[in-house]
């Protein structure tokens, strides 16, 4: 019994981790309708940065953080002000080949500057280890993991909903010509959820090197994670994906548990059939654009 | 003259063999002759070439884009690695087939999985479907032999008769054999009143189904056929490498292969052998430049072509040729790489 507490609590914080790599990804596939497999690359940016941080320079882990973040978005700034503009209006196969390239040159590059074995994050003392909560055992750096994706998932629900941004940003979504038709700027909105999205990628980068080792690979490693967050939960609000993300946390950690040697076969089973059962994503609107 | 028999005019006039189609296949043919000391490689490009054209079949006539084709190649490399170990089947031309219908079955059970849904679902349910082979190819370690891979693999001769040389020369003859007869056959089929409606689903999928044409079943088809002839270019490379392992199934495979089409340009079945050819040189290249990070060269070179436009580049590459054609042969016979984007 309380070992299915227990991996029912690592798989809600594996998957609460996968929805702040994913969210992202959520906005440039689903909203923006932009096929984006280097999403992956943004986060292994942010993990970078925050390892660089942490281990040669020998800030707190907790200031690193942040700056996961922000570098992670600027990244996605000016490559989507550079690049990925010019992309929004090609076919699917384009944005799929441009990415693939940006991920092929992410790996080989992380490569040349880090080097190819996994790299980890000196963590600070009161992270590590575990405690017991009625003979469940609770793994502290995944309760923080909890407490932080839990946060930003309810301040990205409150920003969506009820902010000026967050109208704009949906108006966008639903109807861009209607919507700079009314005078909002849909090019800059795109840009800024963009680079939000990478930065919450970095920011899951940074947050995941414990949980799911960062190393060059981890772009290609983790994208078909992140592209089963996003076609199973849908697009139609975050709530979607959230849920998705719960749903493959649990399950993979629960199917590596129980049928260790089925592997990933869990997950991939499950994506396959949801999409022949869904084929717009189990939370998804039926006229996919 | 009627609508009709003005389609079949246009149609028969395009099939019609060229000239420079003919002169394409003899110097291939003559490079099996003129470099004796580069048969492995050469027989890696032709491999590779028609497992291109296999993509090619859905990517550039029916328009599937397909992030998993890895798949296929996979499992015809399996099985025909299998085939050759346990001795089920011996001869290599029969386990070749064999492999290929293996591959095809698969072909033909995931293709209602991927006619469901828009581009989006079809990239995620074809990648998926290449990583569970993949998983499951490492699950089964004891018929796959894990990550060690197949090994040991002795081939037998060519119909009894021709046996594998240790230079590769009867390899490199075997696999342009069957490059050559796949193409024919794939030429066949692209050129028929099938592969004319393929075209139609690709360009308009609601109005080829308008005016009569059954959508599903004609990608269902072209999605088997493809997977055959990828089960096929696994085979080959079972057979003339003698070993198949779990990287068969690779997500790079598949991605490196839509560099190659890229390269070539699809839809028109040459572009995946003149790809193939290209990007083996530019990997040869890349690795003597930076032997550990060639892979970044190859995604820069993804990232600029796609940046400058594929239709854009084709036309430019083409350019001199044309100019050397236009003069010999006057302004009718120009090549043109018929694409519009997949």
């Amino acid at each position: 019994m309380t070992s299915i507490l227990t991996n029912l609590f690592d798989g809600v914080a594996y998957g609460m981790l996968l929805f702040v790599l994913a969210c992202g990804l959520a906005v440039t596939l689903g909203l923006m309708n932009f096929v984006n497999l280097a999403h992956g690359a943004f986060a292994m940016a942010g993990g970078y940065v925050c390892m660089v941080l942490v281990n040669r320079m020998g800030w707190p882990f907790f200031a690193a953080l942040p700056l996961a973040f922000v570098s992670a978005a600027a990244i996605g700034i000016v490559l989507e002000r550079t690049l990925y503009r010019h992309l929004y209006a090609r076919s699917h196969l384009d944005q799929v080949l441009f990415t693939i390239g940006l991920t092929f040159m992410s790996v080989a590059a992380v490569d040349y500057i880090q080097g190819s074995s996994r790299v980890f994050i000196n963590l600070p003392a009161a992270l590590q280890g575990q405690f017991d909560v009625l003979g469940v055992g609770i793994g502290r750096y995944r309760l923080m993991i909890i407490v932080i994706c839990g946060l930003l998932t309810i301040g990205l629900q409150m920003v969506l909903a009820k902010t000026r941004f967050g109208s704009r940003l949906r108006a966008a979504v639903d109807d861009p010509r209607a919507a700079s038709g009314l005078g909002i700027n849909v090019p800059q909105v795109f840009a800024f959820t963009f680079a939000f999205g990478c930065g919450l990628a970095g920011l899951g980068g940074a947050l995941s090197a414990e949980i799911l080792g960062l190393d060059p690979y981890f772009p290609l490693k983790f994208m078909i994670y992140f592209l089963i967050v996003v076609t199973v939960g849908g697009s139609s609000s975050i709530t979607g994906p959230f849920l998705a993300s719960l749903l493959l946390g649990i399950g993979d950690v629960a199917g590596k548990y129980y049928v260790p040697k089925m592997g990933p076969f869990v997950i991939y089973t499950m994506m396959i059939v949801i999409l022949i059962w869904r084929p717009n994503g189990l939370f998804g609107r039926t006229a996919a654009r | 003259m009627s609508a009709s028999s003005d389609v079949g005019f246009h149609a028969q006039r395009q099939a019609r063999w060229h000239y420079g189609e003919a002169a394409f296949w003899l110097i291939v043919l003559a490079c099996g002759f003129a470099f004796p000391t580069r048969y492995l490689i050469m027989t890696d490009i032709l491999r590779l070439a028609l497992f291109a054209m296999s993509l090619d079949l859905v990517l550039g006539y029916a328009g599937i884009v397909s992030l998993g084709h890895a798949a296929f190649f996979g499992v015809g490399a399996y099985a025909a690695g299998l085939l050759a170990l346990d001795g089920i089947v011996n001869e290599p031309v029969l386990a070749l087939v064999v492999a290929g219908l293996v591959a095809m079955v698969l072909g033909f059970a995931t293709s209602f999985l991927v006619i469901r849904g828009a581009d989006l679902t079809r990239l995620m349910v074809t990648l998926g479907i290449a990583l569970l082979l993949e998983a499951l190819a490492e699950r089964f370690s004891n018929l796959t032999g894990g990550t060690d891979g197949l090994q040991g693999i002795e081939m037998q001769p060519i119909f009894g008769e021709i046996p594998f040389d240790m230079f590769g020369k009867t390899g490199f003859f075997y696999s342009l054999a069957v490059l050559f007869l796949l193409f024919l056959f794939a030429r066949r089929v692209v050129h028929s009143p099938f592969g004319l409606s393929l075209r139609a689903i690709k360009n308009n999928p609601l109005r080829a189904a308008a005016i009569g044409i059954p959508v599903n079943r004609r990608l269902i088809a072209i999605y088997t056929l493809a997977a055959f002839y990828a089960g096929i270019a696994g085979a080959l490379f079972t057979q003339t490498t003698a070993i198949a392992s779990l990287d068969v199934f690779a997500f790079e495979r598949s991605a490196d292969l839509m560099l190659v089409l890229v390269i070539g340009g699809t839809g028109y079945l040459y572009g995946g052998l003149v790809g193939a050819v290209l990007f083996r040189m530019l990997q040869e290249l890349f690795s003597t430049i930076t032997p550990q990070y060639w892979q970044f060269w190859i995604g820069l070179v993804l990232v600029v072509i796609v940046l400058i436009g594929r239709q854009r580049l084709h036309r430019w590459v083409l350019y001199l040729p044309n100019l050397v054609i236009k003069q010999i042969a006057g302004r009718k016979a120009v090549v043109a790489v018929p694409e519009s984007d997949a």
